[in-house]
């Protein structure tokens, strides 16, 4: 802990960085990932194609894949938001699918019967009740990403991971274990708050 | 009201689920359709306000084909009630029974006020219950909103899918006994879905028998009684002599 003791500036930004570096990723991941579940949720055959490639993509090595998007993209924060949208996917969509799924029929007809158009009844009805569902795939995801974020620094990408690939180049334990516990840290202050959305949500 | 030879038939089914029921329901008539499950009666019910579309037939309400008219629109315009009750869980009771009124676009002093004035007329006090969540209701109190919620916007035509069907016998003695005073008091045109041959007999003014998807029989009670059309009806009724004497001498509830 001695790393962190002595510079904790450095390490309160480099906590900072990892934190916009996943919640940029979570953001842009939802965008993709909410389309993406209602389509799936509505119609079987796309269901079998957009939960077939996410899982695919999920199934590769993160490190690998990080490697060939720099083949693509080259260094930088940028390719490492796209490996961690493409790494969300699979959970975010698979939960938007699951919360549609569990919404209950006589909702959706009692919607319908009222007057609600498909939007309306998607918008005001089915989706803010698939959303305490919704948002536990956002706390795994956001967990995930949380540390699969360390390894990004790994292309220049910054965030705490910078601390454990240095102090695993230098021989510097303090500085390993200073950047994994703040990561835990993180993941797990992620873990509780998103916990604390879906209970409120649920209420 | 009026279906004129209508028929559903469902792609993978080999026999429709309803076929060429041809029938005039009178404008603040109580009609209830009975029938075991399966016949058709649900889904005779759904293509009055299009969540059904008849494969065959027409559904004309005061003379217009509801066909040419926008499904939403049609819908804003009939209240419907489903036995899951289907109370938004993240609403109130007030924006629940508020929600035809606001697509309707009407303004929050009239909504708050129409609120108030349904709550009462189901018999729920609205200080008590306005701002309660679904879930701290009891399913007789839930079907209340429900039925409040369906006549929210003044409709002229009120669908009941076995609205009172999961509810123990005591609280839908009451819930009928509501309905039917809703009925005097509003005269609307109530279309009841039910297979409780009790319920049916109690609160309509004229019974219409369903099976395999056709209308067997359509009579007041009184006379599917008196003269049930075949062995179908008389084994549904299932009364006696004495029974069936009982019944058409003082009915339950009283009406107009």
């Amino acid at each position: 802990m001695s790393y962190a003791a002595t510079h904790l500036g450095r390490v309160a930004g480099l906590f900072g960085e990892h934190v916009v570096l996943v919640g940029i990723s979570l953001i842009v991941a939802l965008a993709i990932a909410v389309p993406l579940g209602i389509v799936a949720a509505r119609n079987a055959r796309a269901a079998t194609v957009i939960l077939g490639i996410t899982g695919m993509l999920y199934t590769v090595p993160s490190l690998a894949l990080l490697a060939l998007l720099v083949a693509v993209l080259g260094l930088g924060t940028t390719t490492a938001v796209v490996a961690l949208v493409v790494y969300a996917q699979m959970i975010l969509v698979r939960g938007v699918v699951a919360g549609l799924h569990g919404v209950d029929p006589a909702l959706v007809d009692a919607a319908r019967g009222l007057g609600y158009t498909a939007r309306q009844s998607l918008l005001k009805v089915e989706l803010p009740t698939a959303l305490p569902v919704i948002l536990g795939g956002v706390r795994v995801a956001s967990v995930s990403l949380i540390a699969l974020a360390t390894i990004a620094a790994w292309i220049n990408a910054g965030g705490l991971g910078t601390l454990i690939f240095e102090g695993i180049r230098s021989y510097n334990t303090d500085k390993i274990v200073a950047g994994a516990l703040a990561a835990a840290v993180l993941a797990i202050a992620a873990d509780l708050a998103l916990r604390a959305c879906e209970r409120a949500v649920r209420a | 009201m009026e279906l004129r030879d209508v028929g559903v038939r469902y792609q993978s089914a080999a026999a429709p689920a309803v076929d060429g029921v041809a029938l005039t329901i009178d404008a603040g008539q109580f009609a209830v359709l009975l029938g075991p499950s399966g016949c058709g009666k649900s889904t005779l019910l759904r293509t009055i306000n299009r969540l059904v579309e008849p494969t065959a037939g027409t559904v004309l309400i005061d003379g217009v084909d509801v066909r040419e008219r926008d499904a939403t629109q049609l819908r804003r315009g009939i209240g419907y009630v489903i036995q899951a009750v289907g109370l938004f869980p993240h609403y109130t009771v007030a924006d629940n029974v508020a929600v035809v009124p606001r697509l309707l676009g009407w303004d929050d002093a009239r909504i708050r006020r129409r609120v108030d004035e349904l709550l009462a007329l189901v018999g729920l006090d609205p200080a008590r219950y306005r701002a309660r969540k679904p879930r701290r209701l009891s399913g007789g109190e839930a079907q209340r909103v429900g039925v409040a919620r369906a006549l929210a916007a003044e409709p002229r035509v009120l669908l009941m899918d076995e609205p009172f069907a999961a509810v123990d016998a005591i609280v839908r003695a009451s819930l009928q006994e509501e309905i039917a005073r809703v009925h005097r008091e509003l005269g609307t045109t109530i279309v009841f879905v039910t297979h409780d041959v009790d319920e049916a007999l109690r609160l309509a003014d004229r019974i219409v028998v369903m099976n395999a998807g056709r209308v067997v029989q359509a009579a007041p009670p009184h006379e599917l009684l008196a003269h049930p059309a075949d062995d179908f009806v008389r084994e549904l009724v299932g009364v006696d002599e004495q029974t069936r004497r009982l019944v058409a001498e003082r009915p339950l509830v009283e009406r107009q």
